[in-house]
């Protein structure tokens, strides 16, 4: 009798969970048609993902990618965009040696002191020095750039990750996604285009349908073939610049990835027979009471 | 059906140590990250490279203080009358004796001689003053602890000697303290 | 604590401290010799889950809060450089800042057991008060503790959420300015919420004693709803307890640990990855997800409430919805006496349990509604949603003692027992 009962109770909470995802979906459906008339959400396009090699449980970095990548940021990007958590020594990660990281350092100069005469002055940057950005403050690239200043790139992978909406942010728990940041820097960087027609684009802006925060933005398409030449001989397509400057960006900002995945790894896989154990004492010590 | 049953007992104390085992497993895994995080982060560590020190303007007889690691070092230019009363100075004068020259060191090529110390007391860290009155080197403030000038210690509650850091001349007006290798 | 003490002490050392301070026989009563129901199921593991997160979150916020600065120009630096140079500073990071989310998700569970099982009735009112104000606390402390990082969430959060208090009539904006230190959000603002966020918690430990005690006094509910009669319905806590709920916490962490290691950001926002701009509101400001809910109600509120007829304004839309807000947690404390039935368990309410569930999905769904913009319809769906939560504690509550006819109940907790274990070996036999 009461088995019946429970299964009749398990069906009738089923009915009532499908009912309300139906709810929830159908409401979602007529929400999304409703946003063609009133305010747009951004970005226009999702972005598009890619494969790269530091997903999922065993994702590490490519150094040789990591390199090519710094090399776009510093001929290309560094241009306008700083990136200040980051110094010169934590390019020992990208496989470079410590004379090659001095060398890199030394190309660009800082301000150090007061001296013991109280004055401040110019030396050759350090391994331990912070990256040296292209502008003094955020006032001056501001205005150097008509107002719109070009944000910190140590971050940036990490905050852009343009929503993913219901039911996708379930999926991504088991699938583990979290490049989402990667595939928003490959996606905004090749998505230039033409406006379609009808959109107009204010003096100053540049149509992609990527951008996460409005149909255009002040920053032109920075990449074109080969403009970076790749020391390893990489063909320079723009394409490939967008997925190496993504994952240098992912670099920048998640320098512990690799590390984080192997220790996640063991640590799970330790609790895991440590709660078969459990499991198993359990048993043993319930088996002699009815519970 | 005793041997059935003690094999079930060893099988159940296996099990019971085994759980026991991963359990002390876990906690010593837990506790080992909140340890090591105490340690010096990879800012300071990397910030503890050496320092260059121009010694250029400091003449014979005078003293001055660096910071390196965020303590501080004497480097001290020794007239000759301070080398040579170091270097005569008896063995019982000391509680710890080391010869003179072990702490006397000169740029290669050179003729002028420098004591280069760490400036923390040997025993409870105060930094010694000084002294101007004599060719003793130093006395520190905190419990009379008294050095000679090449920081030796005398009397005083101090076990040991000064300690020297590594350090290499780069040239006769550059000193590196912090690395013992010229073109590291 | 409840019933006779059963320690024994048997070495010299022990009976000198049992005569002198007896802590140890404190633990043997509370913690081993302490009866519980044989037949608690796996969501009565959730008491010491929570037990375990919050002394995890102490320890990993003493820890992290060695490398942290709270100075508005330094604080978002210094949490990266915990993340990027510290040892193991990601993880422990990590482990903080989900680990708050954990705490939510097992604190959600073990409220809604309390609610399924009626863990609330008498005697055991002042237990569920007590439960109600460490979850008020714990908002507090995880809301105080997500500004520190100093990120454009933890400022636009901290802007949005002071606000709450401007809607005081007359004295709110002076109120407000007292939170905050300044005009607006800002250093002092910082500088407290750190203060705060490391007093709390201890004070949450202090609840909890209190919380633990009261349990000891009433006994646990358990699934059948019929109080201990005999000691054929209870067990000991330790092993039988200790082992089950060991196990339940190990399976916990795997799925924390998972988060931690491979999914860090999954549960925060990616505005806070970029540094506080008090002149740059992000396009969606949205809390934590386990503010969602309240957050929805908060929303739902956009019409002044007045004497119909007239222009007359008693409670304006920014009032009405942080009473509304607040009114959503505070109904809890009266959920004792809201219901009525004095059969506890859901399992033998068919009415209730129905309404249970509803309530459950309705609470995931304002969750939902909390994280849409308030706009098109989302706005009539938050006010629906708003409207079913607070009927089913006003109203549905109170009518189904009245209504509902419960199922037959079991006699005792043994007798349920054996009747199901009977029930199980004839199955089984029958199978084989």
């Amino acid at each position: 009798m009461k088995t019946v009962f429970t299964k009749f109770t398990s069906k009738f909470s089923a009915v009532i969970v499908a009912s309300s995802l139906a709810l929830a979906g159908s409401t979602f459906a007529s929400s999304a048609a409703e946003d063609e008339g009133g305010t747009p959400h951004y970005p226009l396009m999702k972005p598009v993902e890619q494969s790269w090699s530091f997903a999922g449980p065993f994702g590490h970095y490519d150094k040789a990618q990591l390199q090519r990548g710094l090399k776009i940021y510093t001929e290309v990007c560094a241009a306008c965009h700083s990136m200040n958590l980051l110094s010169y020594r934590n390019l020992s990660a990208l496989g470079y040696s410590e004379q090659q990281i001095k060398n890199y350092a030394a190309e660009y100069e800082v301000t150090d002191g007061p001296n013991d005469d109280g004055e401040m002055f110019e030396r050759p940057a350090l391994p331990n020095d912070r990256f040296k950005g292209p502008y003094a403050n955020e006032k001056e690239a501001a205005s150097a750039n008509n107002g719109a200043l070009p944000p910190d790139m140590s971050l940036l992978a990490k905050a852009r990750a343009p929503e993913r909406g219901f039911p996708t942010f379930i999926f991504d728990i088991f699938t583990m996604y979290a490049e989402n940041g990667a595939d928003y820097i490959y996606s905004l960087m090749t998505g230039y285009q033409d406006p379609p027609e009808g959109t107009t684009v204010q003096d100053g802006l540049h149509y992609n349908p990527f951008f996460v925060a409005g149909t255009s933005l002040a920053m032109a398409n920075p990449l074109s073939d080969d403009i970076v030449e790749f020391d390893d001989g990489t063909k320079s397509t723009v394409d490939q610049q967008a997925r190496d400057i993504a994952a240098f960006l992912t670099w920048a900002a998640d320098p512990n990835l690799d590390q984080r995945k192997q220790r996640g790894f063991i640590v799970i896989l330790f609790l895991i027979v440590f709660a078969g154990l459990l499991y198993f004492t359990k048993k043993k010590i319930w088996s002699d009471v009815a519970h | 059906m005793s041997e059935a049953h003690a094999s079930d007992a060893t099988r159940r104390d296996f099990l019971y140590i085994a759980t026991g085992a991963a359990g002390a497993v876990a906690v010593g895994g837990v506790a080992w990250p909140l340890v090591i995080q105490m340690g010096p982060n990879e800012r300071e560590k990397a910030a503890g490279g050496p320092v260059e020190i121009d010694i250029s303007a400091v003449e014979p007889g005078m003293l001055i203080t660096v910071i390196w690691r965020g303590k501080p070092y004497f480097i001290r230019h020794l007239t000759a009358d301070e080398v040579a009363s170091a270097k005569n100075a008896p063995e019982s004068d000391f509680r710890d004796f080391a010869a003179a020259d072990s702490r006397i060191a000169a740029a290669e090529g050179a003729a002028e001689e420098w004591a280069i110390v760490g400036a923390n007391c040997t025993h409870l860290g105060c930094v010694p003053t000084k002294i101007d009155t004599g060719l003793e080197g130093w006395l520190c403030p905190c419990h009379g602890s008294k050095f000679d000038v090449t920081g030796r210690v005398m009397k005083g509650p101090a076990p040991t000697n000064l300690p020297l850091p590594p350090f290499v001349f780069a040239s006769e007006e550059k000193l590196v303290i912090g690395q013992d290798k010229a073109g590291a | 604590m409840s019933g006779h003490s059963t320690y024994n002490p048997t070495t010299g050392f022990g009976k000198f401290m049992d005569a002198r301070m007896p802590i140890v026989r404190l633990v043997h009563d509370s913690f081993v010799s302490f009866p519980v129901p044989r037949n608690l199921n796996n969501w009565y593991t959730f008491g010491g889950i929570l037990a375990v997160m919050l002394v995890s979150q102490i320890i990993t916020g003493i820890v992290i809060a060695m490398h942290y600065t709270p100075e508005a120009t330094m604080a978002f630096d210094s949490v990266h450089l915990l993340r990027r140079d510290v040892s193991y500073g990601n993880t422990l990071q990590s482990w903080h800042a989900v680990g708050a989310s954990m705490f939510f998700i097992a604190v959600y569970i073990h409220i809604f057991r309390g609610l399924y099982y009626g863990s609330y009735k008498a005697p055991r009112e002042v237990l569920w008060i007590l439960g109600v104000v460490i979850y008020l606390l714990m908002m507090a402390t995880a809301f105080m503790g997500y500004v520190l990082p100093w990120g454009q969430m933890s400022y636009w959060g901290a802007q949005v959420i002071t606000n709450f208090f401007s809607a005081i009539p007359l004295v709110g904006d002076t109120v407000r300015e007292y939170l905050l230190g300044g005009y607006a959000v800002g250093n002092a603002t910082l500088n407290r919420f750190f203060s705060l966020h490391y007093l709390l918690p201890f004070m949450i430990a202090g609840i909890v004693v209190l919380h633990v005690w009261a349990l000891h006094v009433t006994g646990q509910t358990n699934p059948t709803g019929v109080e201990v009669k005999s000691k054929q319905d209870v067990i000991p806590f330790t092993p039988y307890a200790t082992v089950k709920d060991a196990f339940a916490m190990v399976v916990f962490m795997i799925i924390m640990c998972y988060f931690v290691f491979f999914l860090p950001d999954y549960l925060g926002h990616a505005d806070n990855y970029i540094v506080a701009d008090p002149l740059k509101t992000p396009a969606h400001i949205v809390p934590e997800w386990y503010f969602l809910p309240f957050y929805a109600v908060l929303r739902a509120i956009d019409f002044n409430i007045g004497i119909p007829f007239t222009d007359i304004v008693l409670i304006d839309s920014k009032l009405g919805g942080v009473l509304a807000m607040f009114g959503a947690i505070a109904v809890l404390f009266f959920v004792p006496w809201l219901d009525t039935s004095d059969v506890k368990s859901a399992n033998y309410r068919p009415t209730y349990k129905i309404f249970f569930w509803l309530f459950a999905i309705n609470a995931v769904f304002l969750g939902y509604l909390g994280s849409r913009p308030a706009e098109g319809i989302w706005i009539p769906l938050m006010k629906a949603s708003t409207f079913w939560y607070f009927l089913h504690f006003i109203v549905i509550m109170p009518l189904l003692g009245w209504f509902e006819k419960p199922l037959p109940r079991p006699a005792s907790i043994a007798d349920a027992v054996l009747a199901k274990s009977s029930s199980d070996t004839a199955e089984s036999q029958a199978q084989s």
